[in-house]
């Protein structure tokens, strides 16, 4: 009895703030193959453009990330597991999965959105690996060019807690 | 992404038989076309190269394993994680050099070989090379470059069937050229 009000003060809760956070939102997704070069490119929601053009774009998102990377391992003052996972500024928050094999995938979010590492993972392994890795007339690291993956990826992310239809 | 997860369990029961004479009709295929065995070796190892860099992927999503460092960890991952994850066994880990720069993968069996008896005029054929190309590939999709050979095999008369493998180098990552 007693889990089952916790639960349900639980949803409440959520309910609550998916309300209150209007601006609750995924922005864009980039995924980098290890070579650096940008294998998919999603956005949503998105009021901004960066004013160059979008090969511009992905090798100085690349190329920044590229930098954090190696900043971040050279000034931990310990041992790192993960590396760099995630920053944010005053409007938005960088969300940064790396595989071993250096796929690279980048979700921009707003600032209420937690700890996104699991939902990239699950792009990796249910989407990228599923449709792009075990297809195999998908080329690696080339631009991806299934519409089965980017129609399961759109729907994917609408999918998620997070995303709010109204900000969209 | 129910179907997703069904889909996993499904493809662990797989019937290994199925794989094993795929594998030998493959092999079969490749000796009436090349009729040279080296030029099948290579084939072969090719072949399980290109499966190697797809597989690793599939390895990495369904394994909750992370960047390895450590050579012999890495050892550790393949014989007791993705044997067992793709062919259902589980090799031994032997004979490390004293630099730790090399080991021996034991096949107590090798579900590749099941129903298989190598005629005399294949003497060089190594019937599995496409697991060296596998781990081969694999491995380089993780900056790490390999030698991988089959140093024992029962098919050709040994106790047991021994894969070599020899760490080459750590491969960097680089900013692809032409970047600021």
């Amino acid at each position: 009895m007693a889990t089952r009000r916790t639960g349900l003060c639980g949803y409440q809760r959520y309910g609550r703030n998916s309300r209150v956070g209007a601006l609750m939102t995924v922005h864009n997704l980039y995924i980098f193959d290890r070579n650096g070069s940008c294998l998919h490119y999603g956005e949503w929601n998105r009021k901004k453009q960066a004013g160059i053009s979008k090969e511009e774009e992905f090798k100085l998102m690349y190329g920044m990330l590229f930098s954090i990377r190696s900043f971040c391992s050279k000034m931990s003052p310990l041992d790192m597991k993960d590396g760099f996972l995630t920053f944010q500024t005053s409007k938005y928050k960088l969300h940064y999965y790396e595989t071993a094999t250096g796929i690279k995938i980048i979700m921009n979010t707003d600032l209420g959105v937690p700890n996104a590492k699991d939902i990239l993972h699950q792009i990796y392994s249910t989407l990228y690996v599923e449709y792009i890795v075990k297809n195999p007339l998908c080329v690696l690291g080339e631009q991806l060019s299934s519409d089965l993956f980017s129609t399961r990826l759109d729907l994917y992310i609408r999918a998620l807690p997070f995303f709010s239809p109204r900000a969209a | 992404m129910s179907r997703q997860s069904n889909r996993t369990t499904d493809s662990k029961k797989m019937n290994a038989e199925l794989f094993t004479l795929t594998y030998g009709a493959l092999v079969t295929q490749l000796c009436k076309d090349y009729e040279n065995d080296e030029e099948v070796n290579k084939q072969l190892d090719k072949m399980g190269y290109n499966i190697g860099v797809r597989l690793i992927e599939d390895f990495l999503a369904r394994s909750s394993v992370g960047r390895r460092q450590d050579f012999r960890e890495t050892a550790d991952v393949i014989a007791k994680v993705a044997f067992k994850m793709y062919l259902g066994i589980t090799p031994s880990v032997t004979n490390w050099s004293p630099a730790g720069d090399e080991f021996s993968l034991i096949l107590e069996s090798n579900p590749l070989v099941d129903f298989v008896e190598l005629p005399d005029n294949h003497s060089s054929l190594v019937y599995s090379n496409l697991l060296c190309g596998v781990l081969r590939g694999a491995l380089e999709m993780v900056q790490m470059a390999v030698d991988v050979k089959f140093s024992q095999d029962t098919l050709r008369g040994d106790n047991v069937t021994e894969i070599r493998m020899k760490f080459i180098k750590r491969m960097e990552e680089n900013l692809p050229a032409g970047d600021e």
